[in-house]
Parts: C-alpha cells; sequence; structure tokens
C-alpha cells in the first residue's frame, strides 16, 4: 500500500486534520494541538481505554467514543468539547472522587495529582454522587515504595509499564468493578514479591498518591512519567 | 455608593484554617468592611443567627447534630450559601472517619479509662457529609484552605451580584 493510501483526513473541532491510518483520534488531536483530557493515558505505554475522560462525539455514532482507542477514518467528524461531553467528563471525575477515599489535604501527591488537576482544569467543584468511604488497606512493606489504595483510580499504568517496559509483571489486577486492587505477584505483600526489581517506574507512572516513594512521605512527590517515550526509542534503536 | 449586605460566617466541624485564610486579606478586609456587614460569625459576639442574611460562608463539613441544626436554619435565612473549603465542600479530613464511624475515634481519643462525654456536647452523626449533601449551596469555593485571594475574588463577584465561577482558579487541597 503507498504511503498516501495509510493518509486518513478527518475533521477534528470542524478544523481539517491528517492523520495515519493507524493513529487514534486522540493521536490525531494531540498533533494538531486540540486538547482531550486524559487519565489512563500515558505515551510510551498500550491503551486500555479504562478511565472515560477522553470521551469524544463522533459524528453518526449514538454513543461517545473514547478517543485513545478509536482509530481515525477517512471522513469522520469528530467534536471534542459540548455541553454534553463535558458533563459526561466531570460526571467520570466525579465518580472517582466518590468511589475511593481522596483526601488532597493530606495525600503526599497534593500539587502534583493528575486527578486533582483534571478537576481544576474541568472545573470539578464538588461531587454530586455520595461518597462510598471503602476501607482499603495500605501496603507499605516494601522498603522504598508504598502503596495507598484509597488514592487508587484503576489507570492500571502501573501494571502496564511493569509488564511492558519493566517485563517483570510484578503488578496485576484481581477482584471486578468498583472491588478491584492493584496487587503485587499473587496479592503478596509487595515487600515479599520475588518478581518485583524495585525499579520504581510504576511510582513515576501513577497520575495519584496511590503509588509513592517513602523518602517523599510528607513532602510534595514530583513524578517523571516523562521518560518512558525515550526509553522506548532507545531500545527500539537497539534492536535495530 | 452600594448598599451595604450582611455577611455571615460559619464554622462547623473544621480546623478554622479558612476563616484564618479570610483574615489573610489583610488591607482588603478594611475595602470589604465599607460594603459588607458582618452580622455573625465566630469573629464578631452575636450568638444568634439573624433573620435575613445576604451571604454566608460556611467553613467546615457537618459531623454533629448541632452542626446540622445550625446549618439548617443558616439555610433558612440565608440568601446565597457559599461552601468555603474542602471540609464543606468535600467532608476532607473531617470524613476521614467515615471508613470507620465514630465509635472507634472516641474510642481512640478516649483511651485511657475514660468515658466520652455524653453531657452538654453535641453527639456524633455516624456519618460526616459534605454541606450540599445536607441543604442546597449556590457557591462552591476548594482548598484547604481556600487562598485569601480566592475567598476576595468570591466576596467581590457576590458584590458586583455576579456568581463568582472558579474554574480554573482553585483546586481541592
Amino acid at each position: 500500500m503507498s504511503a498516501e493510501a495509510n493518509i486518513r483526513t478527518l475533521t477534528i473541532d470542524e478544523v481539517d486534520v491528517s492523520a495515519r491510518a493507524d493513529q487514534t483520534i486522540l493521536e490525531a488531536a494531540r498533533e494538531h494541538n486540540i486538547e482531550i483530557p486524559t487519565l489512563c493515558h500515558l505515551e510510551g505505554l498500550s491503551e486500555v481505554g479504562a478511565c472515560r475522560l477522553c470521551l469524544v462525539q463522533v459524528k453518526g455514532a449514538r454513543r461517545l467514543l473514547p478517543a485513545c482507542v478509536t482509530r481515525v477514518e477517512e471522513g469522520m467528524e469528530v467534536t471534542t468539547h459540548s455541553p454534553r461531553i463535558d458533563r459526561y467528563r466531570t460526571m467520570v471525575l466525579e465518580l472517582f472522587f466518590a468511589e475511593r477515599n481522596h483526601v488532597c489535604s493530606v495525600c503526599v501527591a497534593n500539587g502534583n495529582c493528575e486527578l486533582q488537576t483534571l478537576a481544576l482544569r474541568l472545573g470539578m467543584t464538588h461531587v454530586e454522587m455520595p461518597y462510598q468511604y471503602p476501607q482499603l488497606p495500605v501496603d507499605a512493606s516494601h522498603p522504598r515504595f508504598t502503596v495507598d489504595h484509597n488514592r487508587c483510580v484503576l489507570c492500571t499504568r502501573c501494571v502496564r509499564v511493569c509488564g511492558e517496559i519493566e517485563g517483570a509483571n510484578t503488578w496485576g489486577v484481581m477482584g471486578r468493578g468498583a472491588q478491584s486492587l492493584v496487587i503485587t505477584d499473587l496479592k503478596e505483600p509487595w515487600g515479599e514479591s520475588e518478581t518485583c526489581t524495585s525499579c520504581g517506574k510504576c511510582v513515576q507512572v501513577c497520575p495519584t498518591g496511590a503509588l509513592f516513594e517513602k523518602s517523599r512521605a510528607g513532602m510534595r512527590a514530583q513524578k517523571h512519567p516523562e521518560f518512558l517515550p525515550y526509553l522506548r526509542i532507545m531500545r527500539e534503536g537497539e534492536q535495530q | 455608593m452600594s448598599e451595604t449586605k450582611t455577611l455571615a460566617t460559619v464554622w462547623l466541624d473544621g480546623c478554622s484554617g479558612c476563616h484564618m485564610s479570610l483574615l489573610d486579606m489583610d488591607e482588603r478586609l478594611i475595602e470589604l468592611s465599607s460594603q459588607f456587614s458582618l452580622v455573625y460569625s465566630p469573629l464578631v459576639d452575636q450568638k444568634i443567627f439573624p433573620d435575613h442574611v445576604d451571604v454566608t460562608l460556611v467553613e467546615g463539613a457537618v459531623a454533629s447534630d448541632d452542626d446540622l441544626r445550625k446549618i439548617r436554619k443558616i439555610r433558612e435565612h440565608t440568601r446565597v450559601l457559599v461552601s468555603l473549603g474542602d471540609c464543606a465542600l468535600t467532608g476532607n479530613v473531617s470524613a476521614m472517619r467515615n471508613q470507620c464511624g465514630p465509635g472507634p475515634v472516641l474510642l481512640r481519643v478516649y483511651s485511657d479509662g475514660q468515658k466520652a462525654p455524653s453531657m452538654g456536647v453535641p453527639a456524633l452523626l455516624d456519618r460526616v457529609q459534605p454541606v450540599h449533601e445536607v441543604v442546597p449551596v449556590d457557591v462552591f469555593v476548594p482548598g484547604c484552605p481556600p487562598s485569601a485571594d480566592t475567598i476576595y475574588r468570591v466576596l467581590a463577584e457576590l458584590l458586583a451580584g455576579r456568581v463568582p465561577t472558579l474554574e480554573g482558579v482553585a483546586h481541592f487541597g
């Protein structure tokens, strides 16, 4: 197939854009500086479409589609912002806040949290849903890191970075729905995990204060997920 | 010169940090005092909530039967009710006991054989609630505490007869 046949033209927010056929709406939008909010997406990792914050309207589709896992198509007409989309996104955020115990004021990630920043950006000032206040464990058995399930949004970035980049596959998900938990090995305490290499990538990609470095407790823990694309490029270079 | 509006501030289950932030407006308090008359507040000696208040700022979550009585009365007599700060908005630290209920909290505090007082103190509710779960709220101001600039912005907007919007301005925590 010629390179030309691989190009799709579409409109995003009434702007004409072109993208490769294997690109997603999210990739095409970001290449053209059209902002779509995301939480589970992270450049350098596979997509799971878990958080639903990137929902967009595609003309002809009855339901809203997640931009991160929807491929571009010829002639597609995409809308990234409308009262309906904004309402859905705020509702998704509210569900995240209501589902677990997110107390920004006492969180190690306060000021560096993607969930907190999204609430600010999308104008979510309060939660209409009733808070669930689940009783969730904190595992501080690892010498360097802690997992606090109260702050986890189940984005599975830790699971993906551990499998796809580090290759250790320590992290996994158990349970279903709101009862799901990210676990190390077969729900062994993190400190007793035989597969964990203590590389800390999971901590760096975690969007909230669910995973944090112990030495940073009480400090405003800044995370650095931007290393991922570079790491990927370097490794792909080595393989060629 | 517009008519002076009446302002009340209330302290429910919070740490008083929002009121500290209010005082942190410094000289802007003088400017506001010519336009607002502070009719009820922990900062003034007024025991009974007035019948008609234009704007009431509420700090703190609803955590006791006294809070519950107060907030219902305040809502009834207030035109614009403002939830001020994370405790009022989300329950925040006050609501962290909702994971276990008030019993274990009292046991922990009165652990040396003393009995938790039951006379002359308000009874704790089983569940701490943000203000809007109990009564309708008109304006939401996030922050722990909201900054003095944010509070000033809210009051100035309300004085001008507008509903303040805080999108992209004030965040939780």
